[in-house]
């Protein structure tokens, strides 16, 4: 095991050590054995989800009608790159790769790890592991703005304009949830909860109402951010994502240790220093920036900001900054796999990812529910 | 006593929504001193504590900490002066305890005080007696073991105000006995030490001042055996009580008459 490797005979020392006398300043730089296999277990995770996105990327790059081994995926790579002239072994490998696999492949790992860190930065500043960006009707609140921009023509204006309106109605979405469910200075996570079941149920009836306005054509493309899907994704897509989601990303990392103190609660917190609601607004812009840019171009895909966080969490414990690194690393790699599933489990179709991820979302969310009233009777 | 006092509160007024909850309190608390509020439920014993903490503000009146205004004072600087246990010791997720008291160091970071982190954490786990719990998931803790972290956390924040409400709550009689051990020590290093006690027997033994509050209000303050009568206490809390002299060190003790 690496363990043994890393150890540097400070096995047992901390907490008994510590007991019965004062620790001298001079010991400071030893870790207690705890806090090394810690390490360990994160460099492990880091490491394995790192080279699993890689090796998930190249896959789902070769698979589909026209498959492409790994090593020819690699090759195009680095031929789209200029390190490489060998010719393509795979007619038209190139042109279907760098037209349609790559950026397909681009836009899951983004979203997919801007889905789970908004889920790990929500969860953290409600100190409660059930927020979720689509729980509390973020995501639904962004589709309903992608609607009616389908169904009221403004497309006319430019390719963006439904993406636009999907994040501009997102964004506002999240303030209408985070204000609607405060009181007297607090965020009740029971009513945080409830409003999102008032929101989803509200933009359910108004998608609902859209889709009956909407001629056929308009229809299709409602079901389509209903249900979630990566189809058709563009490197234009990805040009506007990347900054935003990369952005968000770092902000996240860099309030990292300052959610930590979140767990104490909000007095907690503010206790040691930290100046509760600029870090919670802050927090809630991050959280619409990153699902908005998600939801904008390919719908709503649900639960990867659940699921993943909560696995990392049980792999590396909660500490936020690893955790986050964790949770993109992970969220990339889910939607990944869920994306390669879509496109490749029923053949010659194409399953909807969002469809997919409620699927496996939905059983884990319950399970999560029951795990938590057996250790800790729920929350009250 | 010619030092301003470390803590205090001129006329203090505090609402919530709307209800009036403390009313023009006048309160003191010195360095060097451990000083006990007590009172029956809901007399404002946490009230005034949040108020003086910064966490409520005045409707009027003024908290001074280290003889200047508190109000506007930002959170930092506050989380260097004064450290706060509050009643709830829970942590959402499941961290470490070590990390957890490791966490009571943030108003810190980045400062020449950090160098010394992991020796003052040790030593905050260890007079908690938590040190064998270091490497546990506070969730996993009893509710007497989590009020040991949260005090340890408190206490690794090493700031010259320490306010502890109810610390005992949840303690057996032993870490009851310990946690007040503390606190006198900490006064004695020159800390402000500011309690809410239910037990007025602990309040007696350990603290130099004891203020009582009923209804928002301030009945009396004073020391121990000043305050602690059995009329006042008996018109208080509607309780009958003796209170008699311990035979050896003459500190009052509160008994029900059952």
């Amino acid at each position: 095991m690496s363990g043994a490797r890393t150890g540097t005979g400070t096995v047992e020392t901390g907490a008994s050590g510590a007991g019965t006398n004062r620790t001298p300043l001079d010991t400071v730089t030893a870790p207690p054995s705890g806090r090394v296999t810690l390490r360990t277990r994160r460099t492990l995770l880091f490491t394995g989800l790192a080279l699993g996105l890689v090796v998930a990327a190249v896959v789902a790059a070769g698979t589909g009608q026209l498959a492409i081994p790994p090593g020819e995926v690699w090759a195009s790579i680095l031929r789209g790159l200029g390190l490489s002239n060998a010719p393509e072994t795979v007619p038209n490998a190139d042109s279907a790769l760098w037209n349609i696999r790559f950026p397909r492949v681009a836009m899951a790992v983004l979203i997919g790890a801007a889905l789970a860190v908004a889920g790990t930065v929500m969860q953290a500043i409600f100190a409660n592991p059930l927020a979720e960006p689509g729980v509390v009707g973020v995501s639904s609140g962004a589709a309903l703005g992608a609607a009616s921009a389908i169904v009221f023509g403004w497309t006319a204006a430019g390719d963006l304009v439904t993406a636009g309106a999907a994040f501009v109605a997102g964004l506002l979405t999240t303030l209408l949830v985070y204000f609607t469910s405060r009181a007297g200075g607090r965020t009740e996570v029971v009513t945080l909860l409830l409003t999102g079941i008032a929101i989803n149920a509200f933009a359910g009836g108004a998608l609902a109402f859209l889709t009956f306005l909407g001629d056929s054509g308009s229809r299709e493309e409602i079901v389509f951010w209903q249900l979630g899907s990566l189809n058709g994704a563009r490197w234009q897509e990805v040009a506007v994502m990347l900054p935003l989601i990369a952005v968000a990303i770092t902000g996240a990392l860099l309030l990292g240790r300052t959610l930590d103190l979140f767990s104490l609660g909000e007095r907690g917190a503010r206790h040691l220093g930290v100046r509760v609601e600029a870090v919670r607004i802050t927090s809630i812009v991050l959280v619409a920036i990153l699902v908005c840019s998600a939801v904008a171009f390919a719908g709503i895909i649900g639960f990867v900001g659940l699921i993943v966080p909560h696995l990392m969490r049980m792999a590396i414990g909660p500490a936020h900054r690893p955790l986050l690194i964790a949770s993109a690393l992970g969220g990339a790699l889910l939607l990944l796999l869920a994306d390669l599933a879509a496109r490749t489990l029923v053949p010659m179709a194409e399953l909807p990812i969002g469809m997919l991820t409620s699927l496996i979302g939905g059983p884990f969310f319950f399970w999560l529910l029951l795990r938590t009233r057996r250790r800790s009777g729920g929350w009250g | 006593m010619t030092r301003p006092p470390a803590l205090e509160a001129r006329s203090l007024c505090v609402e919530i929504d709307g209800a009036r909850l403390l009313h023009d309190v006048d309160f003191a608390a010195h360095a060097g001193r451990v000083h006990a509020l007590i009172g029956p439920n809901g007399a404002g014993k946490s009230t005034l504590l949040a108020a003086l903490s910064g966490d409520l503000p005045a409707a009027s009146g003024e908290v001074r900490l280290g003889d200047a205004p508190l109000a506007g004072r930002s959170p930092k600087a506050l989380a260097r002066e004064r450290a706060v246990l509050t009643q709830d010791h829970r942590v959402s997720f499941p961290f470490p305890v070590r990390e957890v008291v490791a966490m009571g160091r943030h108003p810190w970071a980045r400062s020449p005080e950090a160098e010394r982190d992991d020796a003052i954490v040790d030593d905050a786990l260890a007079v908690t007696d938590v040190s064998h719990l270091a490497h546990r998931t506070v969730p996993s803790l009893s509710g007497g073991e989590r009020a040991r972290v949260a005090l340890a956390r408190v206490l690794a924040q090493r700031t010259p105000v320490l306010m502890l409400d109810e610390p005992t709550a949840a303690l057996d009689l032993k870490h009851q006995e310990d946690v007040l051990r503390l606190a006198r020590t900490h006064a004695q290093r020159g800390d402000t030490v500011l309690v809410v006690l239910h037990d007025l027997n602990l309040a007696a033994a350990y603290a130099d001042d004891i203020t009582l509050l009923r209804g928002g209000r301030v009945v009396a303050t004073g020391s121990p055996a000043e305050v602690l009568t059995a009329e006042r206490i008996e018109a208080v809390y509607g309780q009958a009580v003796e209170v008699l002299p311990h035979p050896s060190t003459g500190v009052p003790l509160v008994l029900p008459i059952r």
